[in-house]
């Protein structure tokens, strides 16, 4: 602290030989950019870090609402991680996160290779192409509960018939209810992976194309030794960021199946949310939601950890 | 998939004429003349060519499919609800017989009192998360403080920390306010104020606002500008490409919110129009076509948005997929 007030002092000297209007005790000059900090810090305090303190707090606890709470220690810890339900939602997790994240970058990518360019026309097809990514999400799974409609009438069903498949019940049978999930969550995720799968492939340098044109390669090798590690970079933000963003998954899920059939697309999330707000269980739900904020946390670390480590090299 | 097929073929034979045109001894000059004309085949990792031909032809397919894949679903919300019994095949891009009756009936079910809590709620929290963001923001940008990078470390630890994660503490928080004992449940305010500090934006604004050259400051300190005027009157209008991606993406971000409104909520008639699209969809007495009509509804705020403000809303993803 003494430290601070000797810097500031000798700053506010400064300003004061320069402007003598100005003259001002040290204090205020270094209070002055907490003012500016404390909307936030305060939002941020009671809306997001009180919060989070409290979920790890109940988490130890059974709560009760008008009995009070009691402590139970790692109960529901342990109550959460063996159950089945909850067990079947991690795998769901996981499945929709890699699939999704994987899907979405194979499909940006080629949506990138083919949308790339400065034509004007090129430009108002990529404008349309970004519309999933703005689009509410909850407005977004009520277009595809309705795309998804199970008589051969849907609009999908009516797409699989042209091809001569037979209607499927999409959304109502277990089998193909998650993968039904994971195709929208695709849909919303490719144009966003585009976009910078674009950035980087604005930045690949245009020489080397020319280059290995001369040396007569195929486009094959062209994409595979000139353009992929060139977005390299690029693949693996995207990639890690919707690693972390599919741990999480919430309203996707919730709007499209609520969960259901027979909690065949039930995740992580919605699992927490039926038993914290349905079932008012809210020290279990607490804990649940105490362990994804973990292995988000861990995941953002590591990933910060690697990419900085790749930085440097 | 037939794409890279085309490569081999085209390649070689293009480079070989312009081997043969420089080597039959044609002046330099030309050769350069017409690597400048037809530099297009390096424009793109795929080297596709604007002149008519197969790969022309296939990449005008390919655009066409992917367009009816992500963008034709937007024009069967909007026929849908233009249509009267909108099940099934009447998904279609025309309706069959244009009406307005579903957004008179989804009107009837309050979907003009959800939209104005959802307007309300962005407008108010775009304003709050700006005005938070950006004071914030020049505290960390442009003065030097102990514990800087903590509080740096601070606010991006808020985008750690989403809805979705702190859920059922987030809702007991919001039924009794700690120190205030304020209940916010069921006011817009317990939507808004969890909005208020997203560390993306003052991430954003504070990379920015470093950037600006500390003469103009120093020019406007020798002028005897107050810390508030500096940052309105000096630091923000240098700003504005950076308040446009946050304000675009910012909106975005509101208007996409559904765990929140939905726990903020004290009944359903608290709903912001994204939420309210359940209630809609499990009325028995409504059709696909009203859902439809609400989904309209719910959409072209941000459509309005985005197409008006697009160019800030992609360099703020770009911006944020290489420094978040």
């Amino acid at each position: 602290m003494t430290a601070t007030t000797a810097t500031t002092a000798t700053t506010a000297t400064t300003a004061t030989t320069l402007v003598p209007r100005r003259r001002r005790g040290p204090g205020r000059k270094a209070v002055l950019p907490w003012l500016f900090l404390a909307p936030g810090l305060l939002l941020a305090l009671v809306f997001k870090f009180l919060p989070m303190g409290k979920g790890i707090w109940l988490s130890f606890f059974d709560v009760r609402p008008f009995l009070g709470d009691k402590w139970v220690g790692l109960d529901n810890y342990t109550r959460v991680l063996t159950d089945h339900r909850f067990q079947d939602a991690v795998g769901h997790t996981l499945l929709l996160g890699i699939g999704q994240s994987l899907g979405a970058i194979v499909v940006g990518f080629f949506l990138a290779l083919l949308l790339e360019g400065q034509a004007r026309s090129l430009k108002i097809i990529r404008t349309a192409v970004f519309l999933p990514v703005v689009t509410a999400t909850a407005v977004v799974g009520e277009l595809w509960r309705l795309m998804y409609y199970p008589t051969s009438d849907g609009l999908v069903n009516s797409a699989l018939g042209l091809l001569g498949l037979g209607p499927t019940p999409f959304l109502d049978n277990p089998d193909t209810a998650l993968w039904a999930t994971m195709v929208m969550g695709v849909w919303i995720a490719a144009p966003y992976n585009m976009v910078i799968i674009l950035a980087g492939l604005a930045g690949v340098d245009r020489t080397l194309y020319e280059a290995a044109a001369m040396d007569g390669v195929s486009l094959w090798q062209r994409l595979r030794y000139v353009t992929l590690p060139a977005i390299r970079p690029a693949i693996g933000i995207v990639l890690t960021l919707a690693a972390i963003r599919g741990l999480r998954v919430f309203t996707e899920v919730y709007v499209l199946t609520g969960g259901g059939p027979a909690g065949s697309t039930e995740v992580w999330m919605t699992r927490a949310y039926t038993l914290g707000f349905t079932r008012n269980d809210i020290g279990g739900a607490s804990a649940a939601s105490v362990v994804l904020l973990a292995v988000t946390l861990l995941l953002t670390v590591s990933v910060n950890h690697f990419r900085k480590r790749g930085d440097v090299r | 998939m037939s794409a890279p097929a085309l490569g081999p073929v085209r390649t070689p034979s293009s480079s070989d004429r312009a081997d043969t045109s420089s080597a039959a001894g044609a002046s330099s000059r030309r050769a350069a003349r017409r690597a400048r004309t037809t530099p297009a085949r390096f424009d793109t990792a795929l080297g596709w060519n604007d002149r008519p031909g197969v790969s022309w032809a296939l990449r005008i397919v390919l655009c066409a499919l992917a367009l009816g894949v992500f963008a034709v679903p937007f024009l069967t919300i909007l026929s849908g609800a233009l249509s009267t019994h909108p099940s099934g095949s009447s998904l279609t891009f025309l309706p069959h017989d244009s009406t307005l009756l579903n957004f008179r009936v989804a009107g009837e079910r309050g979907i003009w009192d959800y939209f104005t809590n959802s307007l309300v709620i962005a407008g108010g929290g775009l304003l709050l998360q700006l005005v938070v963001c950006v004071l914030a923001a020049y505290a960390l940008a442009r003065h030097r403080f102990r514990g800087q990078a903590l509080i740096m470390t601070l606010f991006m630890l808020t985008m750690m920390l989403p809805e979705e994660v702190i859920a059922i503490p987030l809702s007991l928080v919001l039924g009794h306010v700690p120190v205030v004992g304020i209940d916010l449940k069921g006011t817009v305010w317990g939507v808004i104020l969890p909005l208020g500090a997203w560390g993306f934006s003052v991430m954003l604004l504070t990379e920015f606002m470093k950037d600006i050259p500390n003469e103009i400051e120093e020019a406007a300190r020798l002028d005897g500008v107050g810390e508030l005027r500096m940052l309105c009157q000096v630091i923000l209008p240098l700003c504005k490409p950076a308040l446009g991606v946050a304000g675009v993406l910012g909106f975005i971000m509101i208007w996409d919110q559904y765990l929140l409104p939905l726990i903020a909520a004290k009944d359903p008639t608290d709903y912001t129009v994204t939420v309210a699209l359940s209630i809609l969809r499990t009325d028995p007495e409504v059709g696909s076509g009203v859902v439809l009509a609400g989904a309209v509804v719910a959409l072209v705020p941000s459509l309005v948005v985005y197409l008006l403000l697009q160019r800030s809303l992609v360099t703020g993803i770009a911006a944020g997929a290489t420094k978040g």
